[in-house]
């Protein structure tokens, strides 16, 4: 009875994982395929991150119920709790991501591809890292800071890539307008700011499995 | 008038279960890992057990130092360390139940003009600066295995919770049983000279002795101050004072639980002697003090942070005022109940008799030395002439 709980806890917490992965995976083809002017594509994506972002909350609110009404963990049950508003907080971050791109439609000369493709692929490398820290947090914290540093390490190339993209963008006199300059930024600090979320988890993880380890 | 007189043990068994359990099932309470009535219930029954199973051994150490022979004078020895205890905690002083009942003996033995039994008390009082270091020993010891446990057996947090609390509620079990085998000695010890009780036997199959009644009341004592009074210290013990994590609370309670039953238990002690290893006196020992040497020992494991080495100095402290306040208290109270009701307080000795009542295990102990078996059975009390009394090799000799 008991260990029937605790399995249904572990195989809800796997699955709030493997959306946070894969809301990463969409918003990587949702991107992509907006450079590459895949419209139908797109809007599948974006569909379907909305869906999953709707199923994340769920289940999320179905661990903390299940957590405070069998009053499990209660150690760790506020952290429990944390981790996971916070890998929520990357998954609404890379639906908005998509949302601001379905809504603004930025235009996005082709010259820019690359470097924004490679900024959503170093963002996307943050949250894998730290989907991983988080399931080693579950199962064994003594080893979770190799994965920790992983995500330090692609938040940082994300930040540099941003970084250097937006420069690019601001000495290019082939842009006439600020304003497009200005939007050209503004959807680089938004995909930039999937990788800082995933540096927050990651921030709070080496905390928690500090805590933990007794 | 019998249960007037015993109310005192009574009342210093409903103190030990109000205040004692918490050293058990403290943290498991106060961190929601186990529900009160969950630990209350387990404690209690694991009390009860074992303090009628093996609850003689410490009492008859306590036996040694003084044997109170007058009811009147039981209860004065039980009301005066309960009040010590009450009074001492009221000044927030460091105070053991097992340390102010060993100051009453003494005060009785004084008052009584009764020789007090000095290799005895040696014995006790080394026990309670012995006891925290082994509890100690054992936690840091518990500790690094369990370390290495669960860095091998890789669990999901969520297992290692369901776990812990299964290993809260059996090593609480564990330590509830040596709880009550230890300390029971320090509630009713002192009435076991003067128990009312006859034995019970039914045919050949069921036999309670005089002394097992008598534990078993104290055991219903100190399960109601559990049920009645434990909550709230338990909460205190879990949130505030020592602030642990279930794992460390395992091991911390664990390491308790083999010290009270290490200086608890016959067959333990009787096993080590017949296989020539060093054995523990049985000694009531103050299971707060064991659970602040047991938390010190995963501290040191840790690297010596957080303790707080004033707490130490407290401690050792305690074990000097409370069993002198004890017996002063003790002494003032005797006078103040022979002299203003009249009250027997203690029997004087006549050497004229020809029977005196002594313990088979106290002669035997005496013969450890010679022989590697030592006969247990401290139930059965013989009566000696006076002069076979002078001779104890030839008793024991009589009575393997």
């Amino acid at each position: 009875m008991i260990f029937k709980k605790t399995k249904s806890l572990e195989r809800q917490f796997n699955k709030f994982l493997n959306i946070t992965n894969e809301a990463g995976l969409l918003l990587l083809e949702g991107v992509k395929s907006y450079l590459d002017k895949d419209d139908k594509n797109f809007e599948y994506n974006l569909e379907k991150l909305t869906k999953l972002e709707v199923k994340a909350d769920s289940i999320r609110r179905e661990i903390e119920t299940e957590l405070y009404e069998k009053t499990l963990i209660p150690e760790s049950r506020g952290d429990i709790f944390d981790l996971l508003e916070n890998l929520d907080e990357i998954i609404n971050q890379a639906k908005e991501t998509l949302i601001e791109f379905s809504i603004e439609i930025p235009t996005i000369p082709n010259k820019y591809n690359t470097d924004y493709s490679k900024l959503v692929e170093y963002s996307i490398n943050a949250i894998n890292q730290v989907v991983k820290a988080s399931r080693r947090f579950i199962q064994d914290p003594s080893n979770v800071e190799h994965n920790i540093h992983k995500v330090y390490y692609w938040e940082k190339e994300a930040d540099r890539q941003s970084e250097q993209l937006k420069r690019k963008v601001f000495r290019d006199e082939s842009i006439e307008k600020l304003s497009m300059k200005f939007h050209l930024r503004y959807f680089a600090l938004h995909i930039d700011m999937v990788a800082d979320k995933a540096e927050d988890v990651a921030d709070k993880l080496s905390i928690y499995a500090i805590k933990r380890s007794i | 008038m019998i249960l007037f007189f015993l109310s005192s043990g009574l009342f210093l068994g409903w103190s030990l279960g109000a205040n004692d359990a918490a050293n058990i099932f403290g943290t498991a309470v106060g961190t929601k890992m186990v529900k009160f009535k969950t630990a209350a219930l387990v404690a209690s029954v694991f009390i009860i057990l074992g303090a009628v199973i093996s609850g003689a051994g410490a009492s008859h150490t306590l036996g040694k130092l003084g044997s109170v022979n007058a009811l009147g004078g039981a209860f004065m020895v039980a009301f005066s360390a309960g009040f010590t205890v009450f009074w001492m905690t009221k000044l927030q002083i460091p105070v053991s139940t097992s340390q102010a009942v060993v100051g009453a003996i003494v005060g009785w033995n004084f008052f009584s003009h009764t020789q007090t039994d000095y290799n005895s008390l040696i014995k006790i009082v080394s026990t309670w600066v012995f006891s925290p270091i082994l509890a100690a020993i054992f936690s840091s010891v518990l500790y690094l295995l369990l370390k290495f446990i669960l860095r091998h057996w890789k669990l999901s947090i969520f297992r290692l919770d369901v776990y812990t609390r299964i290993g809260l509620i059996v090593v609480g079990a564990f330590g509830a049983y040596s709880l009550g085998a230890n300390n029971i000695a320090n509630v009713m010890g002192v009435f076991v000279p003067v128990s009312p009780f006859p034995d019970i036997s039914i045919g050949n199959w069921f036999h309670i002795s005089s002394v097992q009644q008598l534990f078993f009341l104290g055991a219903i004592a100190i399960s109601i101050g559990v049920f009645t009074y434990s909550y709230k210290v338990m909460n205190t013990v879990g949130s505030g004072v020592v602030k642990l994590n279930p794992q460390s609370a395992l091991v911390v309670v664990l390491a308790e639980s083999l010290v009270l039953f290490l200086f608890a238990s016959s067959s333990l002690r009787n096993f080590l002697l017949s296989h020539n290893l060093p054995a523990f006196p049985l000694v009531p020992v103050s299971s707060s003090q064991l659970v602040i040497g047991a938390v010190i020992g995963i501290g040191l494991i840790q690297g010596g942070r957080n303790i707080k080495f004033n707490t130490l100095g407290k401690i050792a402290s305690g074990w000097v005022t409370t069993p002198i306040i004890a017996a002063v208290i003790t002494f003032v109270a005797l006078f103040f109940l022979k002299n203003t009701f009249d009250i027997e307080v203690y029997k004087e000795k006549n050497i004229s008799q020809s029977h005196q009542k002594i313990n088979v295990e106290y002669v035997m102990e005496e013969f450890s030395q010679n022989y590697k078996y030592i006969s247990n059975d401290t139930e059965y009390f013989c009566y000696l002439d006076e002069n076979k009394d002078r001779n104890k090799m030839n008793l024991f000799k009589g009575l393997k």
